[in-house]
């Protein structure tokens, strides 16, 4: 595409539907502002969100657009806000609580596991529970061991959830406005080390559907399943790993949890080597539920190489950089991992 | 306003202070509403019986907890309580679904695992729900049904509708962190929510007096700005106009009231119960003090049933439970086909 110069200032002209550009973090609260604006039942709770703008800005402005009502400071209880919110949206309302980290909701895991997913069921399906649970989850930014946890896989276990964990500023959005249209619960996991990273996002809404997973690069050699931060370290390691011949194909898994199993098994069936790269512990972790699903799926046959876990360290995330980097996957972690699985036969 | 513990009558103290009006209940409701309450006490209490006679024959599968006699909180709570007012409930919920007006029938045959219950056997006992009316289900969790109360409030608040959330809860919800979360915000946003503690003075075995720091679950309502009542459990008319003047309250945009009903259980926590923690005497006192009873003594006095009224109201009571045992036994069992139909809601996906 080409533009004019402008004769005053001789800089480029902004054109907003092709190269507009917004942080993760700015994605996020434009799609929080177009639902608030849309739906009046959406309204938005949890701590510091109000006059603060959020521990990590998501909602910053969006109190002195639509006001206290809708923009809702909690005090700190995870736990009753949480309730809270299953019962308004019983009720007939559509909140979205924020925890300020992801470590936080597990002060409101009885609400989100206990009564958030089951209520539907066990209410014979008399009713639904639409509330959206947000929060930043993850490590790098030396909040140490209870503000840097990648706990996804426990709400991933539960039926009657949807988990949801977007890699870039447009999947941001379009999963938000996806996760509001939903009549069900969905949590919403949000690398912190993303909210500053730029990409291309309409302005107009959109909705990235759930349970759908993007091939972020096609290749030939080997598939890498990742989500949020790790969709990024894949496609870095992906282009070091190009200029030594091995040609990757990244997949974002966008969702955890329903699975797309079918993108992953049509993937492997190709490249026939899979590797899963994820923040959250190795054991029990995604990895262990996609390497399973595959070795019980008819992609096992193509396999020519055993499959292989990138995860989590089994310990807490530690505080000191050093020790914090080397807990869970690198760009050169994933170089190495892959270099090591090309090579490999079964 | 200073919140302050008002106690209209006390069963374990010192005599009850005296009303100073008499009972508004009686001139709130006509003689019918309250007889159809009386009515609502007969099915409650058979309803209870008939689950505990399924349990002794053998015929019953989950767990279950009886309210015999409780049911004058149960009732006296909702009586006020229209359809668009939501309660929420506990694991000791038969008798506050019945109270909100769900239909034996369908109770009975969840109770059983029918595909014909509530909620098509996938929630049983514990889970009793009926959304359209109001009740936003019993609840497995202590204390799990106050917080959702409360969203419930906020939701009504929001889009300005003239109703209430009521919860009802026990005395060991009350030491559980989700009821002072839950009290705080609910007074800090002047929600439109009435608690209703059901002291029964045991957390199954656990007595209020090992377990409670205060003396009464309402004198925690000071540190919530909010008056805490006292009320006896076991009379529908004090428990009616104590959440008659939690509505008013409610309703000019006052906030939230804790009610504490002091009141017992006759029967035992669950079906695995043998007694060990309170005395037979214990049992006979409060069994002395039987709220349907009393009701019936309350409305023969005031001239509104005769004792042949009572008697035809509790015969009644008891055919419809009959029916409704009847009704869950020929119901069929759940299709295990379906098993995952209700996980999630059906969706069709936006563009």
């Amino acid at each position: 595409m080409t533009a004019p110069l402008s004769a005053t200032t001789g800089a480029l002209p902004v054109d907003p539907t092709a190269t507009r550009e917004l942080s993760f973090a700015e994605a996020l609260r434009e799609a929080l502002g177009q639902a608030l604006e849309a739906d009046e039942r959406v309204f938005l709770m949890g701590e510091d969100i109000a006059i603060y703008g959020g521990a990590f800005q998501v909602t910053l402005g969006l109190l002195e657009r639509f006001g206290h009502d809708r923009v809702m400071d909690t005090p700190i209880s995870e736990l009753g806000s949480a309730g809270v919110a299953v019962g308004a949206a019983l009720a007939g309302s559509r909140p979205i609580l924020e925890f300020q980290f992801q470590d936080f909701a597990t002060l409101a895991m009885e609400q989100i596991v206990n009564q958030a997913a089951k209520i539907r069921f066990m209410f014979g399906g008399k009713c639904s529970v639409p509330v959206v649970f947000r929060a930043p989850t993850g490590s790098g930014t030396g909040g140490a061991a209870q503000h840097s946890q990648s706990l996804e896989a426990w709400y991933a276990h539960v039926p009657g959830l949807k988990v949801v964990q977007p890699s870039n500023p447009y999947d941001a959005k379009g999963l938000l406005l996806a996760a509001l249209d939903d009549p069900d619960p969905v949590m919403f996991f949000e690398h912190k080390l993303l909210y500053k990273v730029k990409g291309h996002v309409p302005e107009a809404p959109y909705r990235v559907p759930i349970g759908k997973a993007a091939i972020a690069r096609p290749g030939t050699h080997l598939t890498i399943v990742a989500s949020a931060i790790m969709v990024s370290r894949s496609l870095e390691a992906a282009k070091e790993l190009a200029e030594k011949g091995i040609d990757v194909e990244v997949i974002d898994l966008r969702t955890l949890r329903p699975l797309d199993t079918e993108t992953i098994i049509a993937s492997v069936k190709k490249t026939t080597r899979l590797m899963c790269v994820y923040e959250g512990v190795k054991t029990l972790g995604i990895g262990a539920e996609i390497s399973a699903m595959i070795a019980e799926s008819d992609a096992f046959d193509y396999l020519d190489a055993p499959i292989l876990r990138l995860g989590g360290a089994e310990s807490p995330i530690p505080y000191s950089p050093i020790l914090e980097k080397a807990a869970v996957p690198q760009v050169a972690d994933i170089v190495a991992a892959a270099e090591r699985l090309a090579k490999k036969r079964v | 306003m200073t919140p302050t513990t008002h106690v209209t009558s006390d069963p374990d103290g010192a005599p009850a202070s005296q009303p100073v009006n008499p009972p508004r209940a009686f001139s709130v409701f006509s003689a019918a509403e309250l007889k159809t309450a009386l009515k609502k006490m007969y099915l409650i209490r058979r309803f209870e019986e008939a689950a505990e006679e399924a349990y002794q024959r053998g015929l019953t599968y989950g767990t279950m907890h009886l309210s015999i006699g409780q049911e004058a909180s149960a009732v006296g709570a909702c009586l006020p309580l229209g359809p668009s007012d939501y309660i929420t409930s506990t694991h000791r919920g038969h008798g506050h679904c019945i109270a909100k007006g769900a239909d034996p029938k369908l109770m009975f045959a969840e109770f059983s695992g029918k595909e014909t219950g509530y909620c098509h056997g996938r929630g049983g006992s514990m889970h009793i729900a009926d959304v359209e009316n109001g009740n936003l289900g019993a609840n497995g969790i202590v204390a799990g049904g106050i917080p959702i109360a409360v969203g419930a409030a906020l939701s009504i608040k929001k889009r300005g509708l003239p109703n209430v959330a009521l919860s009802f809860f026990g005395d060991g919800a009350a030491n559980e962190g989700a009821f002072h979360e839950a009290l705080n915000i609910a007074s800090i946003w002047k929600l439109p929510v009435i608690f209703v503690c059901e002291n029964n003075k045991y957390a199954m075995s656990t007595s209020i007096e090992r377990a409670l720091s205060v003396k009464n679950v309402a004198d925690r309502a000071v540190a919530y700005s909010m008056p805490g009542v006292i009320v006896d459990g076991n009379s529908v008319i004090d428990m009616a106009d104590a959440v008659m003047a939690a509505m008013d309250r409610a309703h000019a945009g006052l906030g939230p009231t804790l009610i504490e009903s002091k009141t017992y259980r006759l029967r035992g926590h669950s079906r695995s119960d043998r007694n060990r923690y309170r005395t037979r005497e214990e049992i006979e006192s409060w069994a002395a003090r039987d709220p349907i009873g009393r009701f019936e003594g309350d409305l023969i006095a005031h001239g509104l049933a005769t004792a042949a009224d009572c008697i035809a109201i509790r015969e009644a009571a008891e055919a419809e439970i009959a029916a409704a045992v009847q009704f869950s036994n020929d119901s069929p069992l759940p299709s295990v086909d379906h098993l995952l139909s209700d996980v999630y809601t059906p969706v069709e996906a936006k563009p």
